[in-house]
């Protein structure tokens, strides 16, 4: 279809697809990306069936809206409760909280509304009478927008419930106790916010090759070639293949406006638990920006999953979609989730469900 | 499956999609008779139904045609309503004869718009060579309906009928031009991008294409289908279940135009899902492929028609597409009309 997009040319895909085919080593190799993006594009284009049976790709916990902890889910639909008006993105409304989801409390009459940056809920909280609450999901492409917004001004009657994360602590959490992956396809969209810098620590101290995609077919095919070639090599580092948009130091004006307006704390993620300094929270200077402060929230939230729903599996790249009797048997889908990586637009249960289920035809 | 008392119709049954075809198949076991003599019925859920009459088939279909806004780049609901009726009996291998049309109109609506839509499906008949013979009108008041809907009836004779069911192992499979004209323009022309001015719907009458793709192709011609809602992915995955056979499509070969292709990567959009209002999908025994595709290229209205693919023995029932860069994956039919991305 696209036929002059330089990063979809076909020559260009089976002359990668032959030198991934030459690097590989024989025994088998996980490689694991953490982006929804990239995963859409793996599917989409069917890029595992151009890889050699032994190299596999796996999503890790880059679906910001399917790690998000039931706790917050619980907290967004207890403020809804009580009477605020709750904002948030479209595929988080639907993610099933202890009780019910965001759209559960607003079919039983609560206001949550759907947007599409935190700019239309400052928007919202301008023209409201009630309290605007934005719930703030995402890694750190989204964060410094948020941030950016915070010190632009924000009414009296706005406030944040943050639940902001970081990608490379997750990323670390996976190497932490027994592990089968052997290289990191680093997110494109993140890094360009963070550079190359808070990825070091993998070559370093696991011995984990990182290679930084871009988000076009040929992009991954090459990243893919890289880390492979790393493997071969025996020289772990941090390569960046998506130089046309990252650079090295990453964008210094964003994580400046990041940390001015947010801190590292500690985060729980969702079939992960507990991983330290994995999420972000309001600094003092704005608490009183922090609906956790502003209004008495207190839920007790139940993070277990469905029984038989193999998302935390899924999000620690320890499972496929479609080893998960669930996904395969074809109870669990968009129009009837059972867990959040079917929920979330970028969660890998979603992504292979939309192209059909099987995606190394 | 167990049926809920508060179970309600949603958007998405009436979108072309899979919960549409669950709807349909609960639905339809409220009829008893559902064919005349031996003839194709309501069970077949193909494009028309057909009767044997004195050594002939009598091909009949029917279909309501809505549209937002009524008047498009490209057509209206006018023409939309003459080619949809048309098309569903030229892929059953019929000649249209004639038309009926059933208007629903709200209270309010302006008459010299509506003699604008009736004028231009007189236009669409006359270019399909079909009568408009028989017709109803209602008017609705305020608050008991929106827009404009026209029903259009229609019947054809065919010598030989095609289904949608009759492909075979080896089969090629061709599309009569571009794919996903009609739904990148209104949704181009709805979200006001701005693309209208060179994005137009392909909305037409194609019987006198098909027809010549008949003659040529003789019985070598296996299977027909219009690709509307749901697009070319629901058409291919529908050829491919009722004939439990498996398709295999290349993505590089199917045509498609350069602005459809680009609002579709803006809007988050597939093409192939969404619907062509002047186009048909082809199944043809293989050794006539070549001649079938140059009859319909020298048609003004298959000028760009392609052979996109074959019917092959790999999971029967699914349609598997090879990307532009040689991946593979199964194109599923789409759940439901395809809303642009938020982000």
């Amino acid at each position: 279809m696209m036929k002059d997009l330089r990063f979809r040319d076909r020559a260009k895909a089976e002359e990668l697809a032959r030198l991934i085919e030459r690097l590989a080593p024989a025994e088998p190799v996980k490689l694991v990306h953490i982006c929804g993006t990239h995963e859409v594009t793996i599917t989409e284009f069917g890029l595992r069936s151009l890889l050699p049976p032994q190299v596999e790709i796996l999503e890790g916990p880059g679906c910001p809206v399917c790690v998000t902890p039931v706790e917050h889910i619980d907290e967004a639909v207890a403020l809804a409760e009580q009477g605020h008006i709750v904002t948030t993105f479209g595929d988080m409304a639907r993610v099933p909280g202890t009780r019910k989801s965001l759209e559960g409390a607003r079919s039983e009459g609560a206001d949550v509304r759907i947007v599409y940056s935190i700019a239309d809920a400052v928007e919202l909280a301008r023209k409201a009478a009630k309290e605007v609450i934005f719930f703030a999901i995402g890694f750190e492409t989204t964060a410094p927008t948020v941030a950016a917004a915070m010190l632009d001004g924000v009414p009296d009657n706005f406030s944040l419930l943050v639940s902001h994360k970081l990608i490379p602590p997750a990323m670390a959490a996976l190497l932490e106790g027994e592990h089968d992956i052997s290289g990191f396809l680093a997110p494109g969209h993140v890094s360009t916010i963070i550079g190359l810098e808070p990825y070091r620590i993998f070559p370093e101290k696991y011995g984990m090759p990182v290679v930084i995609g871009g988000f076009e077919p040929l992009d991954i095919l090459y990243s893919i070639a890289l880390l492979l070639r790393q493997l071969r090599e025996g020289t772990p580092k941090v390569e960046n293949a998506y130089t046309r948009a990252v650079g090295s130091r990453g964008n210094l004006r964003a994580q400046e406006v990041l940390y001015e307006v947010f801190e590292v704390t500690d985060h729980y993620w969702r079939g992960m638990g507990l991983i330290p300094g994995s999420g972000l929270k309001l600094r003092e200077e704005f608490s009183s920006w922090d609906a956790r402060e502003r209004f008495s929230l207190k839920v007790k939230s139940n993070e277990s999953l469905h029984p038989g729903c193999r998302c935390a599996q899924v999000i620690t790249a320890k499972a496929t979609p479609d080893q998960c009797p669930l996904f395969s048997k074809g109870v669990c889908t968009p129009r009837t989730p059972y867990g959040p990586c079917m929920v979330g637009e970028e969660g890998m249960c979603h992504i292979w469900h939309r192209y059909g289920g099987r995606p190394k035809l | 499956m167990t049926i809920k008392q508060d179970e309600r119709i949603t958007l998405l049954h009436g979108a072309g999609g899979q919960l549409m075809g669950e709807l349909l198949a609960r639905l339809l076991k409220k009829f008893t008779r559902t064919s005349v003599e031996s003839g194709i019925g309501l069970a077949e859920l193909d494009d028309g139904a057909v009767i044997p009459l004195a050594g002939k088939n009598l091909v009949f279909t029917t279909d309501s045609h809505v549209v937002q806004p009524i008047f498009f780049p490209g057509g209206d609901i006018g023409r939309l309503a003459v080619a949809g009726t048309v098309n569903d009996l030229a892929v059953m291998g019929a000649q249209p004869l004639a038309l009926s049309c059933g208007l629903v109109i709200p209270e309010g609506f302006p008459i010299a718009e509506l003699e604008r839509v009736l004028e231009s499906m007189d236009r669409a008949l006359e270019e399909a060579g079909a009568a408009l013979i028989t017709g109803d009108t209602k008017v609705l008041g305020h608050g008991e309906l929106e827009g404009l809907i026209i029903n259009t009836a229609g019947i054809g004779l065919a010598e030989r009928v095609v289904t949608d069911a009759g492909l075979r192992l080896g089969d090629k499979l061709l599309v009569t031009g571009t794919i996903g004209d009609h739904g990148m323009a209104l949704l181009a022309h709805r979200e006001g991008l701005g693309f209208e001015t060179t994005l137009e719907s392909d909305v037409a009458p194609i019987n006198h294409l098909i027809a010549r793709a008949l003659e040529v192709g003789g019985t070598g011609i296996t299977a027909m289908k219009d690709p509307t809602r749901g697009g070319l992915a629901s058409c291919l995955n529908e050829l491919a279940r009722k004939a439990k056979v498996g398709i295999t499509v290349y993505e590089s070969k199917i045509p498609m135009r350069e602005e459809v292709c680009g609002l579709g990567e803006l809007l988050g959009i597939n093409p192939l899902e969404v619907a062509n209002e002047g186009k048909a999908v082809i199944g043809v025994a293989p050794e006539k492929a070549e001649a079938v595709l140059e009859a319909l290229r020298s048609h003004p209205l298959g000028r760009n028609a392609a052979i996109i693919g074959e019917a092959t023995l790999d999971f029967p029932g699914k349609v598997i597409l090879v990307t532009e860069v040689g991946g593979k994956r199964f194109l599923e039919d789409p759940i439901g009309d395809p809303v642009p991305r938020i982000c």
